[in-house]
């Protein structure tokens, strides 16, 4: 069974549109800790970190937005930022204080795999990464692969990425870990494209946009997603 | 840390999709610093079509009773430091096989200086800029349309250069296997600090000598404005190992080395205007240039050091000393380069050298709109 990863930013209704996405299929969660300049964002993400921000989403708040989550559902819980959040709340108390709050392992977009072996994390790799890296990152990583899978930011695309196909045949030749393909993924049809080549999909941009309808308008684009990839 | 710091800031704070065009730019850098080929293009470069050596004018009547030494970057080719880098950049992105290039810019100086040298070369070029200063520097708006390059308005947030910036880095990881990003200013990710810092160095080598010449000793202080910093880390490089006092100065509303704290913006870890969270806070000042919350990591380690010190100067204090070198010398400065002004006049050592960073026909609309 392929897994289902379905990200959205933390704002004060992240916990019941968690909880609706969780019962349409989801398999893990990735939780946006905003953060103000955010370089690997298309204009939806970006938008809502923008709104998420205004509303006063910082780390405390997005500590206990994981918390409530993590009272509602069972599946794996993976915060998504970016360095400049753990450089200002502390590398190792960020750690601590995410899995307190019932966090599995995190991602921090701009952090090279070189960079602060201290924060145990899921690995990015990218259709421009060489052999060399991808084996460095398949090393380092905290559970899975996170496979960009294309050159470019977050964001729904018409078609998936020609890259990816080349990515995930250069990965799983240097690694056994699972891979999850995310960036420019939206429709079932592209999330089943993707299941045929990696374990996982990511879905993004599109579920932050469909969750601004709502819990129950979240639960069924995510069941269709989930049905596309059964 | 691995690669790319100062005394712990710097680095490389950027998603992995960059990471390999890092190392590629780093390699090929090393490579054309090995290669005499590469210095002798600049320096002919430089000579032919950029104007250099620049000269350096002593400011009698502007500051009487003292001796102030302009180095006068605002007569270089597009009116400012900035084509030093310019002109660097887009030969090693032509010897890294790219021939697309974008870049950010705030006043225009940078956008221009890019468009001019991507137009001497035959290479496409887009240029980012906030809304807010497409609006008050029209002028280098239009001289880039000009020059055949492309300026996409930026209108996220302060719609100024921080947001520029980044949607120049966005554009770089779409399209970073045909681009070179040419960065304006000594921040971003290793090695773009370092490689403007040589290319910028220019400036303080020439200048050096110059007042040497003139004056048979070193200056007991070089000062110049610092936004994101090229100019001055440019001026200082040259003066690093004298006894000589190095002094940059920040706008006061713009101060990342002033009031700034230890952040990540823009791929590097330096001190930046940012809140407790670490997100970053808006800058103000009347000089596009120095608007930007964050500077270059060298800087951040030399103020640590104590080796350089970072002061401010308000935006009516740069207004008063751009009036007034129009006046008595004849020469109409750079918003940015004003800042330097205001402060060169009130230290109290006699000899000073100055970098005249650009020049300010670009800011009379500005100026003009606060008499």
């Amino acid at each position: 069974m392929k897994t289902l990863a379905i990200y959205l930013v933390c704002e004060p209704e992240t916990p019941e549109l968690a909880e609706a996405a969780v019962d349409g299929g989801a398999d893990l969660i990735e939780l946006g800790f905003p953060f103000s300049d955010p370089l690997a964002e298309g204009p939806t993400i970006r938008l809502a970190s923008e709104r998420a921000l205004a509303r006063g989403m910082r780390t405390k708040q997005c500590l206990e937005c994981l918390a409530q989550v993590r009272a509602r559902v069972d599946v794996p819980i993976v915060p998504m930022t970016y360095a400049a959040i753990l450089e200002a709340y502390g590398y190792e108390r960020f750690v601590a204080d995410t899995r307190a709050a019932g966090a599995t392992s995190a991602i921090v977009v701009d952090l090279p795999v070189e960079e602060h072996a201290e924060v145990p994390r899921v690995q990015l790799v990218a259709p421009t990464s060489t052999d060399e890296r991808i084996a460095a990152c398949a090393g380092a990583t905290d559970g899975w692969l996170y496979l960009v899978s294309l050159t470019g930011t977050t964001g729904a695309r018409s078609e998936v990425s020609p890259a990816l196909a080349g990515l995930v045949e250069r990965t799983r030749a240097l690694t056994d870990v699972p891979l999850y393909a995310g960036f420019g993924i939206s429709t079932p049809a592209q999330a089943a494209a993707v299941a045929e080549m990696a374990d996982g999909v990511v879905v993004g941009s599109r579920a932050v946009q469909v969750a601004e309808e709502g819990a129950d308008a979240l639960r069924e684009y995510v069941a269709s997603l989930r049905s596309a990839l059964d | 840390m691995t690669s790319g710091v100062y005394a712990g800031y710097g680095g490389r704070y950027v998603p992995e999709t960059l990471i390999p065009a890092l190392d590629e730019l780093e390699a090929g850098w090393a490579e054309a610093q090995r290669d005499p080929s590469f210095a002798a293009e600049l320096d002919r470069l430089g000579r032919e079509y950029a104007g250099r050596p620049t000269p350096l004018t002593l400011a009698e009547r502007f500051a009487p009773g003292k001796r102030i030494y302009l180095k006068r970057e605002d007569l270089l080719h597009t009116g400012a430091h900035k084509l030093n880098n310019a002109l660097g950049q887009a030969v090693l992105a032509q010897r890294l096989g790219k021939r697309r290039i974008v870049a950010e810019t705030g006043a225009g100086q940078h956008g221009v200086a890019t468009a001019t040298v991507c137009a001497r070369f035959g290479l496409e070029c887009v240029v980012y800029m906030g809304a807010e200063d497409m609006r008050r520097q029209r002028p280098n708006v239009e001289r880039m349309g000009l020059l055949g390059a492309e300026v996409r308005p930026v209108e996220s947030g302060t719609k100024t250069l921080k947001e520029a910036t980044s949607e120049a880095i966005r554009d770089w990881i779409t399209n970073v296997e045909t681009t070179h990003y040419l960065i304006g200013s000594c921040v971003g990710p290793h090695p773009y600090p370092e490689l403007v810092r040589e290319l910028q160095s220019v400036i303080g080598r020439e200048a050096r000598a110059q007042i040497l010449g003139a004056e048979e000793r070193l200056p007991e202080v070089v000062v110049a404005c610092v936004g994101g910093g090229s100019n001055a880390i440019g001026a200082f490089a040259a003066f690093l190992g004298d006894d000589v006092r190095l002094v940059g100065v920040e706008a006061a509303g713009a101060a990342s080395l002033g009031t700034g704290r230890p952040a990540v913006l823009h791929g590097a870890r330096s001190s930046v205007l940012a809140d407790a969270d670490g997100q970053i806070a808006d800058a103000h000042s009347i000089s596009a240039g120095l608007d930007y919350p964050g500077v270059g990591p060298e800087h951040a380690a030399l103020r640590d050091s104590g080796r350089a010190e970072y002061v401010p100067c308000t935006d009516e204090e740069a207004l008063a000393a751009f009036h007034r070198l129009a006046e008595t010398e004849g020469i109409i400065p750079a918003l940015e380069s004003s800042h330097a002004l205001a402060r060169a006049l009130d230290l109290e050592e006699e000899l000073v050298l100055v970098c005249l960073s650009g020049r300010g026909d670009k800011d009379l609309a500005e100026v003009l709109g606060h008499a």
